[in-house]
């Protein structure tokens, strides 16, 4: 009862916080709302599809960098679609980045989407560790036998 | 306040108008007239003409008015002079027949006893003395003397009988004559006439003749008398020795005379002594002449010359019994008329009133049209007044909404730039500015709403609304700012008051929102409190305090409730603790309350409520001097208060006239250091039950039935808390019980008390108050030891602690007292307290309400949209598509999913069974414009072929014809993307990602024209 009343308030903390660092957004709040009985995983595999997905567009927009005259409205292509994945999970920062890293896409700077793609990177990363964390958390709980508090 | 002015305005137009209708009557009359028609408008110019022309016929009045008094002064003045003329001459007349008769029995005396006595009775001494004695019968006569006729035969005979000879009037021996009058007896005083023949006087010859001939006494005219010189007439009266005949002629009388009686009138003192007896003697003249000879007058009395007043004469006639001779008396007065002092005030005195009538009348017909004139263009200053007033308030609603759209795109931008990366300096210069713009942008819309007020061009909604939401999401606002604070922050609606009125639920919110906005800054400690009452049911209402809304606490002394020295949420003192009734006295005038009364008692619950909401603080209050000018705007209480606080002071004027505007009263009770009481009086339409059935939004939120029917048993010490507490349970339907003390509640659990009939009592829940609580922990233990005894015999009881601020000390004490999770942070709400309860009354009722919890008021009815529909979602991004995939399937609908353009025209190729799709316009090689062109494209084809063979039995074929909606999804919404996507073939678009209120208003819209 302790243990999980602690785990619990942990959770929360550790939620409230990815919160707080706008890591996480209100979508991920709908998002969570989505998820019910008949669809108890949703979160995760959405947000492994997400990285999968994200993964596949750093690579893409990487190589294009890499190439000798660069092609803006590709990357601009690619950013776009991750922007809209992100802001779908309510992948708050991703977001943010992907919006200042189509600003440097118009306007063709190189060093900006340069710098944006580390940051991009640097974001999914976070991101995923700290869903991860937070989805081992809520599982814990779970197997525990308590309950996930609702997001206020 | 300008909408004040403007009713103002509209009332003094009504009464000009009645004025002006007014002067359409007179001009009806007087055609001349030109619009202002009165008299002194109409005669403005030639007043002064007015006032000379008054003068003029006012100086004719009075000399009208002075000849008058004159004329009836003179008359008066002639009728005294002929008064008294007339009685002098009747005097007169009256002496003098009273001493002829005596001298005529005098004559009767002698020929009695002087010739039918033979021998004589009389002689000189009998006369004498008889004459003597009786003289003041005759005053009027000096003297009598008899004189016998003794002819010239008898003439010796008779001077030898009496001695002597006849002599004439100048004593000379008579000469020789036919006949003598001889005077053989007279009275002392005239003795000296003895002996003297009165034939020779040429008068007394005269009158002796004509007395003979008449029989009659016969006057002289005047002449000078003998011996006294006085103006005088000698009476002459003939005496018979035999009886005449009764018809005798002159001759008979002659030969029968034997003698003759006369006697002396001396005029003159006769007329003095008469005069003499009589008043108005000094006043008047009096002359009496013989006018026997009428050309020439002969004066008896009085002087011809004597001056006196000659306009006014009087001659009256005398009659002395003599028809021969004629006398008659002139009258008339001694001075001249005196100038008559009476009649010239009068005419005076009446000049001048009119004068002064006159000038005070010029004076005021002056003076109105100085003030008619000043009216008027007063009047014309008022309008452009107001027309400058409603320009000024049409600028600067054009202004702020043209400052309003620059500013959103600044907002927008900054915000922009936040995204983007940025130094901490640099993010801290933009948040900054954005801080600053959003305030600006508040302000904007504050002075617009003024503006708008002041310009009348604010409407309110007729709409209904819930307002215990309303306040539900007033109080989530600020329950924050209110936690931090630590103070209590309570709403509170009575029972009464309907679930549903008819009123602008965003005005209404933005009243209360500014009230407790209010509070919230001002207030550093205990409570803020808002409270809702119907004004309804009169007699109820006199009654109606704190106490009775706590009406299921009738005996707070036997529950133990503290009795803490102000009953008040907190504890702590309040401005108006004045109850209901006198605050609702307050805020409306009596006449209101009077027509509120009748009003209430002729259809009481018809349709409409009004509700009188009042927000409590226990703040720093309003300095009494800044109290006057509350609710004007952009002034607050000092200088400093603006600093400290921040604001504009803008709100509450704002809401004094949203309250105005909706039809009621807003006023406050403030006292310095110990808070203030705002309140505000609002009419709203009651809700037809049929009207709000078929709303197309839920306005009520409507709570999870789950609760209905549980019991729950509150703890509180402090009544009016408990009560708040009791409000937001029974909202959720929750049966309460409130007890003030935990002495009471373990009493209440063991069946005592007589709380529950002879049943054992066992509440699902149980909330106790944090203070309560900290101060009697053992207490607490024992009752949590009772409700687990219960758990185990029947239901599980939760048992909850409510608190307002906590430490953490305390908090680690409410851990192992077994609080950690069943604790409530305050502000209360329904929603929030449900959620509460879900969450620790365990998972399984989680699990079951899950669905509908958050935005119940869309989910439930988009579920019932989607429920069963078919829907094709077209995205690329494998992410976006599961989203909203999975959003949808939440919702009840089969969802297909196609990440390309191409697949999804094949799959929407009819016949298909696909009741919407949703699309992604953004894809690569087909995008979603193409896809819906070339769908739509296909859907005609086979629309043409179904026409041509109607006789098509496909499962799915029940519409009219091959039109699936479709709608794009899009991440930005701007005017022109939507146009595209409606132009190129699609229903609507939804954003992405989902809100729910989104789409459902996207879905809702075509699921309503397309049934299936």
């Amino acid at each position: 009862m302790d243990i999980l009343a602690q785990l619990v308030e942990r959770f929360v903390n550790y939620r409230s916080s990815l919160y707080s660092d706008s890591i996480l957004d209100d979508q991920f709040t709908e998002l969570l709302k989505l998820q019910d009985e008949s669809n108890p995983d949703f979160v995760v595999e959405v947000a492994s599809l997400f990285f999968q997905d994200a993964e596949k567009i750093i690579n893409n927009i990487a190589s294009a960098l890499k190439q000798g005259p660069v092609d803006f409205k590709q990357i601009d292509a690619n950013v776009h679609q991750l922007k809209g994945s992100s802001s779908s999970i309510g992948a708050g920062r991703v977001k943010n980045t992907c919006v200042a890293f189509r600003a440097y896409c118009e306007s063709q700077s190189f060093e900006g989407c340069l710098r944006c793609l580390q940051q991009v990177r640097h974001e999914c990363t976070l991101l995923k560790s700290k869903l991860d964390m937070l989805f081992m958390l809520e599982q814990q709980i779970l197997t525990a036998g308590g309950s996930i508090p609702p997001i206020k | 306040m300008s909408v004040k002015m403007r009713q103002g305005g509209g009332h003094h137009h009504h009464h000009h108008q009645t004025l002006r209708a007014a002067a359409g009557d007179n001009l009806a009359k007087a055609p001349t007239a030109k619009k202002r028609n009165t008299f002194v408008q109409a005669c403005r110019g030639w007043l002064p003409e007015l006032l000379l022309v008054w003068v003029f016929m006012m100086m004719v009045v009075s000399a009208g008015i002075f000849w008058w008094m004159e004329a009836q002064a003179k008359v008066k003045r002639k009728e005294g002079l002929v008064g008294m003329c007339e009685m002098r001459a009747r005097m007169l007349k009256d002496q003098f027949s009273v001493s002829v008769n005596h001298v005529h029995a005098l004559a009767i005396l002698v020929s009695t006893f002087h010739y039918f006595k033979n021998p004589s009775s009389i002689d000189q001494d009998t006369f004498g003395e008889y004459t003597a004695r009786t003289a003041f019968e005759r005053p009027l006569l000096s003297g009598v003397a008899y004189a016998e006729r003794v002819i010239d035969l008898e003439r010796e005979k008779f001077e030898e009988q009496h001695g002597w000879t006849i002599k004439t009037m100048e004593r000379e021996t008579s000469p020789a004559r036919d006949e003598y009058a001889p005077v053989i007896f007279s009275q002392e005083t005239v003795s000296y006439i003895e002996s003297l023949d009165m034939m020779s006087g040429e008068e007394d010859r005269e009158n002796i003749l004509r007395a003979r001939a008449t029989g009659k006494a016969v006057l002289t005219h005047p002449f000078r008398l003998l011996g006294s010189h006085h103006l005088g007439v000698v009476l002459t009266i003939p005496v018979y020795k035999l009886k005449l005949p009764l018809n005798p002629t002159v001759e008979e009388r002659i030969s029968a005379t034997a003698g003759y009686l006369g006697g002396a009138f001396d005029i003159e003192s006769l007329v003095e002594n008469l005069l003499g007896q009589l008043d108005g003697n000094e006043t008047i003249l009096v002359n009496v002449y013989d006018v026997t000879n009428s050309s020439d007058p002969l004066i008896m009395y009085g002087r011809q010359d004597q001056g006196g007043d000659t306009s006014l004469l009087h001659e009256s006639k005398l009659d002395f019994g003599d028809p021969f001779r004629k006398h008659q008396m002139l009258c008339r007065y001694h001075e001249k008329a005196p100038a008559s002092w009476m009649a010239i005030m009068t005419a005076v005195f009446v000049f001048v009133i009119a004068l002064l009538i006159g000038y005070i009348m010029y004076g005021a017909a002056i003076h109105i049209v100085k003030v008619e004139d000043d009216c008027h263009k007063m009047e014309e200053l008022k309008v452009r007044a107001e027309a400058a007033d409603v320009a000024k308030s049409q600028f600067l609603a054009t202004v702020s909404h043209e400052i309003r759209t620059p500013m959103n795109g600044i907002l927008g931008m900054l915000g922009f730039l936040l995204e983007t990366e940025l130094n901490s300096t640099q993010r801290d210069f933009a948040q900054t500015a954005q801080v600053c713009g959003k305030a600006l942008i508040a302000l904007m819309n504050e002075v617009l709403d003024r503006a708008k007020i002041e310009a009348g061009k604010l409407e309110l909604e007729v709409v209904p609304f819930d307002i215990r939401s309303i306040l539900d999401d007033v109080l989530s606002l600020f329950s924050e700012k209110s936690r931090e604070k630590g103070i209590e922050l309570a709403v509170l609606v009575a029972d009464e008051v309907p679930d549903i009125v008819m009123g602008d639920p965003g005005r209404f919110r933005q009243i209360i929102i500014n009230l407790v906005g209010n509070s919230v800054k001002f207030t550093e400690k205990g409570h803020i409190f808002v409270k809702v009452q119907q004004v309804n049911q009169f007699k109820s209402l006199a009654k109606t305090d704190l106490e009775s809304c706590t009406n299921g606490v009738p005996e707070k002394d036997i529950r133990g409730f503290d009795i803490c020295p102000y009953k008040t949420l907190s504890g702590y003192e309040v401005a108006d603790d004045r109850n209901f009734w006198d605050m609702l006295k307050r805020l409306v005038d009596d006449e209101l309350l009077d027509s509120f009364e009748s009003n209430l008692s002729s259809h009481g619950s018809s349709e409409n409520v009004t509700l009188l909401v009042s927000v409590e603080d226990t703040g720093i209050g309003i300095p009494l001097c800044a109290q006057d000018r509350v609710f004007m705007p952009f002034m607050q209480a000092d200088s400093s208060t603006s600093r400290n606080y921040g604001g504009t002071g803008i709100g509450l004027s704002i809401s004094k006239c949203l309250v105005e505007l909706m039809g009621g009263h807003m006023n406050f009770v403030s006292r310095p250091e110990v808070g203030s009481t705002f309140s505000f009086t609002a009419p709203f339409g009651r809700c037809k039950l049929a009207g709000c059935a078929d709303l197309e939004v839920p306005i009520m939120a409507d709570f999870p039935s789950i609760f209905k029917g549980m019991d729950a048993l509150v703890i509180d010490e402090k009544p009016i808390r408990a009560a708040v507490t009791r409000y937001h349970l029974k909202r959720l339907g929750i049966r309460v019980k409130v007890v003030g003390s935990f002495g009471i509640a373990v009493e209440a659990l063991c069946g005592r008390n007589n709380f529950t009939n002879s049943r054992l009592y066992s509440p699902d829940v149980v909330f106790i108050e944090k203070d309560t609580w900290i101060s009697d922990e053992d207490a607490c233990t024992r009752l949590s030891s009772l409700v687990a005894k219960q758990n185990g015999s029947a239901s599980h009881a939760t048992v909850i602690l409510l608190a307002t601020k906590i430490s953490a000390p305390e908090i680690k004490k409410a851990a192992t007292a077994g609080f950690a999770e069943t604790r409530v942070m305050k502000p209360m709400r329904a929603s929030m307290l449900a959620a509460c309860l879900q969450q620790t009354m365990g998972i399984g009722m989680k699990r079951q309400q899950a669905k509908i919890v958050p935005t119940p008021g869309y989910c439930s009815n988009l579920q019932s949209l989607l429920q069963g529909k078919k829907i094709l979602v077209v995205d690329d991004n494998q992410v976006n598509l599961k989203v909203a995939a999975g959003a949808l399937k939440k919702f009840g609908a089969h969802i297909e999913c196609a990440s390309r353009g191409d697949a999804a025209v094949a799959m929407l190729k009819p016949p298909h069974c696909f009741d919407a799709c949703l699309m992604d316009i953004q894809m690569p090689e087909m995008d979603g414009y193409e896809a819906a062109r070339q769908i739509r494209l296909h859907e005609k084809e086979a629309n043409q072929q179904s026409k041509e063979a109607p006789a098509n039995e496909r499962s799915c074929e029940k519409r009219r014809g091959w039109h699936v909606p479709i709608l794009a999804m899009t991440a930005d919404i701007i005017e022109s993307t939507c146009d595209e996507c409606l132009r190129r073939g699609m229903d609507g678009y939804v954003s992405k990602p989902f809100e729910v209120e989104n789409l459902y208003q996207a879905v809702a819209k075509f699921f309503e024209t397309n049934p299936t």
